[in-house]
């Protein structure tokens, strides 16, 4: 996600901020998982923005995607170059104002953010997890992120936001804990994974998997599966955007040649592009927790949620009112799939709003600084609020 | 405000459910929030007013109202109201009796094709009639069925409906301010607006099918 943050250009931001850690489901008190095994202690790295209301009514919960992390505005020091990865919707003024709400992301569980995930030790081993961890589930963590609200004594929020695997996230919350939940932002989401979607994200983890220095997962301590990761990353990343956005962006543009170089080095400049894109995440992420999360979001299937029967069925616990956002050139998960949602969200007769915004940078548009977007949540916020309040 | 919607707002109960189709920026679904209290959703096609209405706080549908209008469970609303968009539609009938089963009562606005100077147009210059409420060409325009209020009326008894009140009104050029015209409405009114109800909606249903 990093790839779309920068400085605010009007220099507002949130400052700096710092990452902080609870511990809990200490032994023998383990969480047991949806697949049934027990996992302890859990620690969860989390940041927070603004300030909490003595009524403790003006929370926003912050659910992070694939690759994101709980930083999510300002920075961590002086001498950092990037803000969080939301640096345009979060911070004073912004879309979710930091001088209205107590905005609290949490890294997610399974993933390489400071969460329990695959590559933070093992206390029953001493040494990172690798694949000793159990696969997780969006409902997992849901469950985690539930917890650090308790321990931050919070009982209801005003909104839960997220885009893409944030968004499941949201959904699963709108379900898992309806009196908790005043609203859901769902953004560029679905309420499952095409067979395309889990397509995308096989191919990427039988990269990862190929790579020599994976070793099943145990490569912590020596050399890792970077050119694996890299892949997968470069695979994930032409999901994430459009022909349009490519094309627009390099079209058959030569990377600084005149002609082609008729040996297999970079020749156009997309190649180079992607390949600079997957170097970069290598050295930010764990290339086992990406298998889990991947394996996470394919796994989440509202329709099917608890046995249910359809999605109708599913949502039909839920209780806040919905704002769904669609983008017009998104790929990975289409406006159909946000029109389905939506469609069951009517059956049930929630309160819901959807908007497909036309951009032609495909799924990651969520992500790109867009101020109607942010007037969009801003303005949706404040109904919240007063309607809650009234 | 349009001064049909004000008639039309003027109708709507408070504390009811309203659901507006076509509400562009949604001008009438937030007059009757703060002044009626209603729980309001619009359904609008184009983004920007979209984007406009959920700005103003409130609940709105991006997509096509006869596509949009179908999820619905039977009685989600008291209240559907279709202004100024019935003549628009490709199958009005059907599209009126599957807003009987969303709602309980409908309202229904729409240009009268009967007003004396369209008909004027017809018979002295022999063409199709343009006016400030139907300002189209006969090949660009978006009005595709010719309504009268007469026509209206006949067709709400043919379905078995009832028109539980109905009012013509007259309206200035920027249709903010107007009159009602009680005299020979179908020869008077620019506009015609009906509440109807279903009384006999599940044959009218069925005829559509």
């Amino acid at each position: 996600m990093s790839e779309y943050t920068d400085r605010d250009a009007a220099g507002v931001s949130v400052g700096i901020v710092s990452k902080q850690f609870f511990t809990f489901a200490r032994p023998p008190e383990e969480i047991v998982l949806e697949s049934g095994a027990r996992l302890g202690p859990v620690t969860v790295a989390y940041e927070t923005y603004g300030q909490l209301s003595p009524q403790r009514d003006n929370v926003v919960v912050l659910l992070h995607a694939l690759s994101g992390d709980c930083h999510v505005a300002g920075y961590h020091s002086q001498h950092d170059l990037k803000p969080g990865w939301w640096e345009s919707m979060v911070g004073p003024g912004k879309g979710i104002d930091t001088d209205k709400y107590f905005v609290v992301c949490s890294s997610i569980l399974g993933s390489c953010g400071g969460t329990t995930g695959p590559c933070e030790n093992n206390p029953a081993s001493g040494r990172p997890y690798g694949l000793d961890f159990p696969v997780v589930t969006v409902g997992d963590m849901v469950m985690v992120q539930q917890a650090l609200l308790e321990h931050l004594g919070i009982t209801r929020v005003l909104a839960v936001i997220g885009g893409s695997l944030g968004g499941m996230q949201a959904l699963e919350w709108s379900v898992r804990y309806p009196d908790r939940v005043a609203s859901v932002v769902a953004l560029a989401t679905t309420m499952r994974h095409s067979a395309l979607a889990i397509a995308f994200n096989e191919i990427a983890r039988q990269a990862i998997m190929a790579d020599p220095n994976w070793r099943q997962g145990h490569y912590y301590g020596g050399p890792k599966p970077d050119t694996g990761l890299a892949v997968a990353r470069m695979i994930g990343h032409v999901t994430y955007l459009s022909d349009e956005a490519m094309r627009r962006k390099f079209g058959r543009r030569l990377q600084e040649k005149k002609d082609f170089s008729f040996q297999f080095a970079t020749d156009f400049q997309v190649e180079s592009y992607l390949r600079h894109q997957g170097d970069k995440f290598v050295a930010r992420f764990d290339a086992n927790s990406f298998l889990y999360v991947t394996k996470a979001a394919d796994y989440f299937d509202l329709e099917r949620r608890g046995g249910a029967a359809s999605a109708v069925e599913s949502l039909a616990a839920a209780q806040a009112r919905f704002l769904v956002v669609s983008f017009s050139s998104d790929w990975l998960y289409p406006t159909y799939q946000s029109k389905e949602l939506v469609r069951a969200l009517k059956k049930n007769s929630l309160d819901v709003s959807f908007c497909e915004i036309k951009a032609d940078c495909g799924h990651d548009a969520f992500l790109i600084p867009n101020e109607r977007l942010s007037r969009l949540i801003a303005n949706f916020l404040e109904r919240v609020q007063r309607e809650i309040s009234a | 405000m349009r001064y049909d919607l004000s008639i039309i707002a003027s109708w709507i109960e408070p504390g009811s459910k309203v659901l507006d189709l076509g509400c562009g920026e949604g001008d009438l679904l937030h007059f009757l929030e703060q002044t009626k209290g209603v729980d309001g959703t619009g359904i609008e096609k184009v983004e920007a007013k979209v984007m406009r209405c959920i700005e103003r706080g409130l609940t709105v549908l991006q997509g096509d109202i006869i596509e949009e209008v179908q999820d619905y469970p039977e009685n989600a609303f008291d209240y559907v109201i279709v202004s100024q968009t019935l003549q628009q539609v490709y199958a009005p009938a059907q599209l009126l009796s599957l807003l009987l089963t969303v709602g309980r009562r409908v309202v229904v606005s729409f240009p009268n094709f009967g007003h004396w100077k369209n008909r004027l147009q017809v018979l002295c210059y022999g063409r199709a009639p343009i006016s400030p409420q139907l300002p189209f060409e006969w090949y660009n325009t978006p009005n595709i069925r010719v309504v009268t209020i007469a026509d209206f009326k006949r067709f709400i008894g043919k379905m078995g409906w009832r028109i539980e009140r109905e009012t013509a009104i007259n309206t200035d050029h920027h249709e903010q301010h107007g009159n009602v015209v009680r005299w020979r409405p179908n020869m008077l009114a620019t506009y015609g607006i009906f509440l109807v109800s279903g009384q006999g909606r599940r044959s009218g249903a069925k005829q559509s099918s």
